[in-house]
């Protein structure tokens, strides 16, 4: 018993200090968890982590919270999960909830209105450069072009929820999926 | 409630968010701007995607506990942060168990061959409301496209486009775009 807590700790720990160095989350992740749950502690395999990033992509929510509660899982059960996670979480909280107090009290100034004016240009670049990588990983069809038109019209064109339209793409890729196969199979 | 308004709208956002990184933003930026939109206009969600490049974790819990702090202080950034990480533990947690059938279920791979291109699309329309915001701070019009400031937002956002292709450091483009902005409130020219 003594020794399952020394782990939940230990898994804690580690995903707090992976959680406290890792710079933009998601991807930039990996290689860190790579090295703390392969290599150091033995935890998973190499083959866990490419399992982790498969079902990662595959499921809803941030890489970072799929992959802590994997390995956690895997390490110590479900107390293992949520030692992970929250120690995933941690440091971003706190660090966060400072900085909004910060923000508050210096965002009158006009030196940061100045700053921030600037800064969103070079966000706009930052997230064009995101959108350009997440479309070159995309298949080249006519079915995946039709609904990045068609997610794109509708959301920013003609201003309908993005909610639906998530769900209607999910729909439309299950059924061109099922259609496709048939095709095959005849 | 604010509290359990920011749970619920969370949880809703991690629960339909796939892939990493700026996957979320778009569902974010209208959630945010439909419940909160007069504390929290989307100029703020775009200087807090600067924060968070700058900082580390993943952008789903800062954003969150970034929003929640905003709105209900401490516990809101709790209710927040718990609703956009809770989908997903519950989620991987039964994967983890039956994982092979979740591997080869082809409702799973049909539903993933529309969500990829979709959140392409997504995040394109949330670009365009922040390329709004930076271009045209006063809204959209054509005299704007007459003012120096446009000019000089289109000169940052166009050098710091080639750096980012460049792959320098987000945090170095956030740094240059910071001090050009500086420089040029200071020269009056915003």
């Amino acid at each position: 018993m003594k020794n399952r807590y020394k782990d939940l700790w230990k898994v804690f720990a580690t995903f707090f200090k992976i959680g406290a160095f890792t710079f933009g989350g998601g991807y930039a992740m990996i290689p860190l968890i790579q090295k703390e749950a392969v290599e150091k502690n033995g935890w998973v395999t190499d083959d866990d982590i490419l399992e982790i990033i498969a079902i990662a992509e595959s499921t809803p929510g941030p890489i970072a919270i799929n992959s802590a509660t994997f390995v956690g899982y895997r390490t110590c059960g479900v107390l293992g999960s949520a030692a992970a996670t929250l120690g995933v979480v941690l440091p971003s909280f706190i660090l966060i909830y400072a900085i909004s107090f910060v923000l508050r009290q210096f965002q009158e100034l006009k030196a940061v209105q100045y700053a921030f004016q600037g800064i969103r240009a070079g966000v706009l670049a930052l997230l064009c450069k995101a959108l350009w990588g997440m479309y070159k990983k995309n298949k080249k069809n006519w079915a995946s072009y039709t609904v990045m038109a068609g997610a794109f019209l509708l959301t920013a064109v003609l201003d309908v929820s993005v909610l639906p339209v998530i769900i209607g793409c999910a729909v439309f890729g299950l059924v061109t999926a099922k259609l496709m196969e048939r095709k095959v199979q005849k | 409630m604010i509290y359990l308004e920011l749970f619920l709208t969370f949880l809703m956002i991690g629960a339909f968010t796939f892939g990493g990184g700026y996957a979320m933003l778009p569902l974010m930026q209208e959630q945010v701007a439909l419940r909160w939109g007069d504390a929290i206009p989307t100029e703020t969600i775009t200087n807090f995607i600067a924060v968070s490049e700058s900082t580390p974790g993943p952008f789903a819990v800062n954003m969150a506990t970034y929003i929640g702090a905003e709105m209900g202080g401490l516990f809101g950034a709790f209710c927040a942060t718990l609703g956009v990480v809770l989908p997903s533990f519950v989620i991987i947690l039964i994967v983890a168990r039956c994982y092979d059938k979740f591997k080869e279920s082809s409702v799973v791979k049909g539903c993933m061959t529309g969500l990829k291109p979709a959140v392409v699309g997504l995040i394109a329309g949330a670009i365009v409301s922040v390329a709004v915001g930076v271009f045209f701070p006063a809204g959209f019009s054509f005299e704007a496209l007459k003012t120096v400031g446009f000019y000089l937002s289109a000169a940052i956002f166009a050098v710091m486009l080639v750096l980012a292709l460049k792959k320098v450091h987000p945090i170095i483009i956030i740094l240059i775009s910071a001090v050009a902005g500086i420089a040029i409130g200071y020269a009056g020219l915003w």
